[in-house]
């Protein structure tokens, strides 16, 4: 990997040990290195949670906006300057919940950024709280008799709300998520990557998940691949979690009514 | 009519006063009364090679003017009371990392949803104190079509220059009145100061001036920026030496250029005995009560707050004369009379006059208030 991506100056980073954060992103390095994009055109915005520290490791622009606000800061700066890769770089809590509004009209509007959401399945910042991506009787320090509430499916809901890119992938499958961040962020249009990664100070622990490494091999036995998937019957795929391309459609195109009269 | 005037509503002359100052960002959300803004600016936007976005909420719209202006542009955001509250966390951003942002205010009747199309002065707190932490913005208050215009330049002028957000306060009455400006003079345009040398780049370093020269983003600095806490490199830092030396340079950025900064407009302190303050469509009544009143004799006189923050105590008492009354109108329960108060204490006799059913202080009301209360 190219050491000149990252700040070097910047690091140690304030991830737990054990965390997946990092592995998420040094793909997304990978992803940018292999893509051959010029590192002067390419910004990285994020929220507020472990995730979002990421981009200030990072040797490009970056952004550390407000919980929940990079996809709207990140459409306010791709509209300003089309011709830069604008990636959102964000958690499961930031993204689907006080984010949630902003990602659906990001997707809806397929303004041309990739977000990528470092997905751990809690809050692991504010010390392991539920985010609206925690599977159903998990336990955090929000939830101490078990989640009670369904998590959203982030590639459903996504889809849903008009991304032209959709992916999910985990830190187990190393290439596997690097192609699919390859593809979001060369895709034309509103991309989106579900990367699961692990929490194993927090979201592991409470769940008896044991250690980090066992948290990332585990991912070899609920992940399933999505071409796999398809030749299983619903029992088979109960409690999985299928990774691959979801949608990857081309653009909407909007047409205007009436083109606008240039003007000084 | 002179052929150089042209006819325009409140809201359209801070869109066109925008587009003269050179925003070509405008990202926003409906509400009363305030509307307008967005609708001139969506058919106004593409005519100029700007850009329009109706956002999904209030905080939506204030963060994507953030990143455009991140990214370069000069940017505008409309709102009014109830959305002005969701700005807040990102006006408190904007400061932080120095994102020049304008934002008008149009005062509506509050609070909560209060009345959407009645007309008041109750954001005046809100416009300095409504985010958390300790910070400094600008406001500055239009009272007529053709200042909403002017202010608006100078508002991105002011925002482009110390890199930090500026109010645009105005309310729903001067919003929707319409009345002939005169346009046709080209205002004098600011840009930010932006870093030469990529080699020690370091966003937020200052000169004497106080102001960073934060590199836009996408032209190959590297630039960081982030709401917590950072020094020069634009990284986090939990020092509190660096916390204290950001807050107090967030600060004195403005503080030490008020004379740039402040302007009132008064009309016969000299020799006034009864003074009125006061900001916005107020002034306008207030203005006529002062003719009146010089008329029958009575030394009246009128200081009206343009730019309403920062405040400096020391310039209103200097500015105030030797009026030994002070009478404050305003469209709320008393918000600019506890400024008013501050600065002079027992010293003079400060009276607050307020109107709160939504409608305006007419000049006859103003009369009628001096006679009433004996002053």
């Amino acid at each position: 990997m190219r050491l000149d991506l990252l700040r070097s100056e910047r690091l140690p980073n304030i991830w737990c040990p054990g965390c997946g954060n990092g592995i998420v992103l040094r793909a997304l390095l990978e992803a940018i290195d292999q893509l051959q994009l010029d590192p002067d055109n390419v910004v990285l915005v994020s929220g507020i949670g472990c995730s979002s520290r990421a981009p200030a490791y990072t040797a490009f622009d970056n952004v550390h906006s407000l919980h929940g606000r990079a996809i709207p800061v990140a459409t306010g700066i791709k509209l300003a300057n089309p011709d830069l890769t604008v990636i959102v770089v964000t958690g499961d809590g930031d993204s689907s919940a006080i984010g949630g509004n902003h990602l659906i009209h990001a997707a809806r509007r397929d303004v041309d950024i990739t977000v990528v959401v470092f997905n751990n399945y809690n809050y692991g910042m504010t010390g392991g709280q539920a985010s609206p991506l925690t599977p159903t009787s998990s336990i955090t320090t929000t939830t101490p008799n078990g989640m009670l509430d369904r998590p959203f499916d982030l590639v459903k809901l996504a889809a849903g709300a008009g991304a032209t890119y959709v992916a999910r992938s985990g830190i187990y499958f190393a290439k596997h998520l690097v192609d699919h961040l390859k593809k979001a962020i060369a895709h034309d249009g509103f991309s989106l990557v579900d990367a699961v990664a692990q929490c194993p100070t927090y979201f592991g622990r409470f769940n008896r998940k044991g250690s980090a490494g066992q948290m990332v091999t585990s991912q070899k036995d609920w992940m399933v691949l999505k071409s796999v998937a398809e030749k299983k019957t619903p029992e088979e795929l109960a409690g999985k979690v299928i990774i691959g391309e979801f949608v990857n459609i081309e653009r909407h195109a909007p047409v205007s009514a009436a083109a606008p009269k240039e003007q000084a | 009519m002179s052929e150089k005037m042209v006819l325009m509503q409140g809201n359209e002359a801070v869109a066109e006063g925008a587009i003269a100052a050179g925003v070509r960002f405008y990202a926003g959300y409906p509400i009363t009364p305030s509307s307008e803004v967005a609708e001139t600016m969506a058919k106004r936007m593409p005519e100029v090679g700007g850009t329009f976005i109706q956002m999904e909420d209030e905080i939506a719209s204030i963060m994507a003017i953030v990143g455009a202006s991140l990214a370069g542009k000069k940017v505008l955001t409309a709102t009014s009371g109830p959305g002005f509250s969701l700005m807040q966390e990102g006006l408190g951003y904007a400061c932080m990392v120095e994102a020049p942002i304008v934002i008008l205010d149009s005062m509506r009747y509050g609070p909560s949803t209060g009345m959407a199309t009645k007309v008041s002065q109750m954001d005046l707190m809100q416009t300095r104190w409504g985010t958390h932490g300790d910070h400094w913005v600008i406001v500055l208050s239009p009272s007529s079509v053709e200042e909403s215009y002017q202010l608006t330049i100078r508002a991105v002028n002011l925002a482009e220059k110390y890199r930090n957000p500026v109010i645009v306060l105005s309310d729903e009455t001067i919003s929707h009145l319409r009345e002939p400006i005169d346009i046709s003079i080209p205002p004098v345009l600011v840009e930010r100061r932006l870093p030469t040398a990529k080699a020690d780049y370091l966003p937020y370093r200052t000169d004497e001036s106080l102001v960073p020269t934060v590199a836009n983003v996408g032209t190959g600095f590297r630039t960081s920026c982030t709401g917590l806490v950072h020094g020069e490199s634009g990284f986090q830092t939990a020092n509190g030496h660096v916390a204290e030396a950001l807050v107090e340079r967030l600060r004195d950025k403005l503080f030490n250029n008020l004379d740039d900064i402040i302007q009132f407009e008064t009309d016969r302190v000299e020799d006034a005995d009864v003074l009125f303050m006061s900001f916005g469509i107020t002034a306008r009544g207030v203005s006529e009560a002062v003719e009146t009143l010089r008329s029958h004799g009575r030394k009246a006189g009128s200081l009206r707050f343009i730019t309403l923050f920062p405040f400096d105590d020391d310039r209103v008492r200097k500015a105030a004369g030797n009026a030994r009354t002070i009478v404050v109108p305003e469209l709320n329960s008393g918000q600019l009379v506890l400024l008013v108060k501050r600065v002079f204490g027992d010293s003079r006799k400060v009276v607050p006059m307020n109107k709160i059913n939504g409608d305006l202080i007419s000049p006859q009301e103003i009369l009628n208030f001096l006679r009433e209360e004996n002053l």
